[in-house]
């Protein structure tokens, strides 16, 4: 008998009389803004809030918020870096990249997440090789909880997709908290609405 | 096997009294950090029943529900993978490895892994294993299995990464600033994930309708040790499974609530299928959960999400330290699931623990666990694992308890006791609760003397 029988067939065995799967609730927030609840919440796991600039130009807007950076590497069309990503041949290759450009798809008041995937990020070492990375978020597209995140079922099917809420952090020395553990060192959130003036 | 003896262990820990009190403290903030996140949520003690009743149902199904996962991950293009134990869990990542001529593997924080020994199995056979959680890593450098399971290093002041990390990875031995010490970590571990021939993960939770792999994590070691090298390898538990994605909203909002106090960690990650021209394996292992399932008192701890809550809230815990229990999970929930190994040798855990109940009260699965460590006890006693002094101690306090002329006789004396015995007659190698405290005075009256002194007449 195969591993997989066996463990299958023991498991068969013990396992305890039948309980029943409770429905979930969707816990919606009682109140207050999405946006302002996004916003609290970022800036408390360590992300930081940049305003769309009034002139459009968002490459002008990343200049100046990162002066040293030499690379900026973009997945988005509203953003054209320096570093076209169709020049990058394997993953590897952004660990050159100080700032790292997407659009989430969404983003989550109740954690200051983003949820990004292989769509957003064409290369998914972007949101984690570079130095830098700068997000750009709809304001329109923020949904209250955790639970409301997960419903946006078809997300899932992608091959892979993550909420990521801030930078990269430990604190795994003596509770000491530093932000840029061994990805991003900070993760900038500029509000932009899908399909602004350039 | 040896019996582990956790009092003695810990009475290593004890002596170190710098590294005691910050471990203490260290713990209990996290604890406190737990409580204010989960006190901002109205509707936390539902989600806590919906929680625990979502993986009662789960497990009480699980076999149907694994054959789903496997499915639909083998439909998502992954290779699914059975092992019965530890010793086939870890043929299998050799056998994968050498398949495909891979050398060098960067591993995320995974306890399944460590609970397998693997990382020795792989290194003897020519494998360069390499740990990227920084508590991890400090502790693999450092030739220590983790003393916790969210922070593996939480036992260790900064001068003593200091020192390991000077000792190892070259840098200053006299700088012990942290973000000096996490900085050269990072800067040495990076070009590891460069030229990586596979990464690894463990799972936090195992989604049964999409076949999906969910990896909770704080530094980006995760992603990078998956997204870089053109191999990836998932082990899992066979508890981890969970029906639905939906149902990942009720653990990730109290996951890192109960660990950190923070409300989620920095990265909630969810690898599906393998990118173009890459593999994704991966390995469901049992090693003892099938027959887990099987105890009628003990299948609940199967519920456990590995937050650590109830190793930070138990002061047994904050005050031995992890590695006194000598196994991979220590604390509330290994005392629990320890024995479920080796009775024979974690028969001394069930007794660490002062059955307060706080461990219960934290957990965000609603695991009996204080119950359970009662129940542990009891089997214990009953298949004479009980060292020699306790059980002729209890043997004798239980003909004293269920006698109630005899209990009397014994308090009014031990009254006396107290009072005029010399000190090497109570403070010696049999009284193991006269080891770091004083018996307090005794009072002038036992209860039944004031009680039929004042009470009795009315």
């Amino acid at each position: 008998m195969s591993s997989r029988d066996d463990i299958l067939g023991q498991i068969r065995k013990n396992q305890p009389p039948p309980r029943a799967l409770p429905p979930i609730p969707a816990f919606d927030a009682p109140t207050g803004s999405m946006l302002e609840g996004f916003k609290a919440a970022l800036v408390r796991m360590g992300g930081k809030l940049a305003a769309a600039p009034a002139d459009g130009d968002l490459d002008k807007l990343i200049r100046e918020l990162f002066p040293d950076a030499r690379i900026v590497c973009s997945a988005t069309t509203e953003v054209l870096g320096n570093l076209p990503l169709d020049r990058v041949r394997s993953p590897g290759e952004v660990g050159a990249v100080d700032v790292g450009v997407v659009r989430a798809v969404y983003g989550v008041a109740e954690t200051g997440s983003v949820w990004l995937t292989e769509k957003e990020f064409k290369i998914n070492s972007l949101g984690f090789l570079s130095q830098h990375l700068v997000v750009l978020l709809d304001p329109e597209r923020i949904v209250g909880n955790l639970h409301h995140a997960y419903r946006e079922r078809a997300q899932f099917d992608a091959r892979y997709g993550v909420f990521m809420t801030g930078p990269s952090a430990t604190a795994d020395i003596e509770g000491v908290l530093i932000h840029g553990a061994q990805g991003i060192r900070t993760l900038t959130v500029i509000l932009h609405a899908t399909g602004s003036p350039k | 096997m040896k019996r582990i003896d956790h009092a003695e262990a810990s009475s290593k820990f004890i002596k170190a009294k710098d590294h005691l009190d910050f471990h203490d403290q260290r713990l209990w903030d996290l604890r406190q950090k737990r409580d204010r996140e989960s006190e901002h949520i109205p509707e936390w003690e539902e989600l806590r029943a919906l929680a625990s009743a979502i993986k009662e149902h789960t497990l009480t199904h699980l076999a149907d529900y694994l054959e789903e996962f496997e499915r639909k991950a083998t439909a998502n293009g992954a290779h699914v993978h059975w092992a019965k134990d530890a010793a086939e869990h870890n043929q299998f990542v050799f056998d994968i490895m050498c398949a495909h001529g891979a050398k060098t593997l960067v591993k995320a924080k995974s306890m399944l892994t460590d609970e397998c020994e693997m990382r020795p199995f792989l290194e003897n056979r020519g494998i360069d294993v390499m740990e990227t959680d920084l508590g991890e890593r400090i502790q693999q450098l450092d030739n220590e299995p983790p003393s916790h399971i969210v922070v593996p290093a939480v036992h260790k002041l900064r001068t003593d990464v200091a020192r390991v990390f000077a000792q190892t990875i070259g840098t200053d031995p006299k700088n012990s600033d942290v973000h000096y010490l996490a900085e050269s970590q990072r800067q040495h571990t990076r070009p590891y994930f460069l030229k990586a021939d596979a990464g690894m993960t463990g799972a936090n939770f195992a989604v049964a309708e999409t076949g999906t792999v969910v990896v909770c994590t704080n530094e980006g070691n995760a992603d990078l040790s998956v997204n870089l090298p053109s191999l990836y390898i998932a082990s899992i538990g066979v508890e981890k499974i969970i029906p639905k994605i939906e149902h990942l909203g009720v653990f990730v909002r109290m996951l890192s609530r109960s660990a950190l106090g923070s409300p989620i960690t920095q990265l909630t990650s969810h690898f599906r299928a393998p990118r173009d021209g890459t593999e994704m394996h991966i390995i469901l292992v049992d090693n003892g959960r099938s027959e887990r399932l099987g105890m009628p008192d003990f299948w609940y701890s199967l519920k456990c999400i590995r937050c650590g809550a109830c190793m930070n809230t138990c002061p047994v815990y904050r005050r031995s330290g992890g590695l006194s229990y000598g196994a991979t999970y220590s604390g509330p929930i290994g005392v629990i699931i320890d024995p479920t190994f080796n009775l024979r040798k974690y028969s001394s855990l069930p007794f660490a623990s002062t059955l307060n109940g706080s461990c219960t009260s934290v957990c965000p699965v609603k695991i009996n666990i204080h119950e359970q460590i009662y129940k542990w006890r009891q089997v214990i006693a009953e298949r004479a694992q009980l060292p020699f002094v306790k059980q002729e101690a209890m043997q004798v306090a239980g003909k004293v308890l269920a006698n109630p002329k005899l209990y009397r006789a014994a308090v009014e004396t031990a009254g006396a006791g107290i009072e005029h015995l010399p000190r090497f007659m109570m403070y010696n190698r049999l009284n193991a609760w006269g080891r770091q405290r004083e018996v307090p005075a005794a009072p002038a009256l036992t209860f039944r003397q004031w009680y039929l002194k004042n009470r009795s007449k009315q």
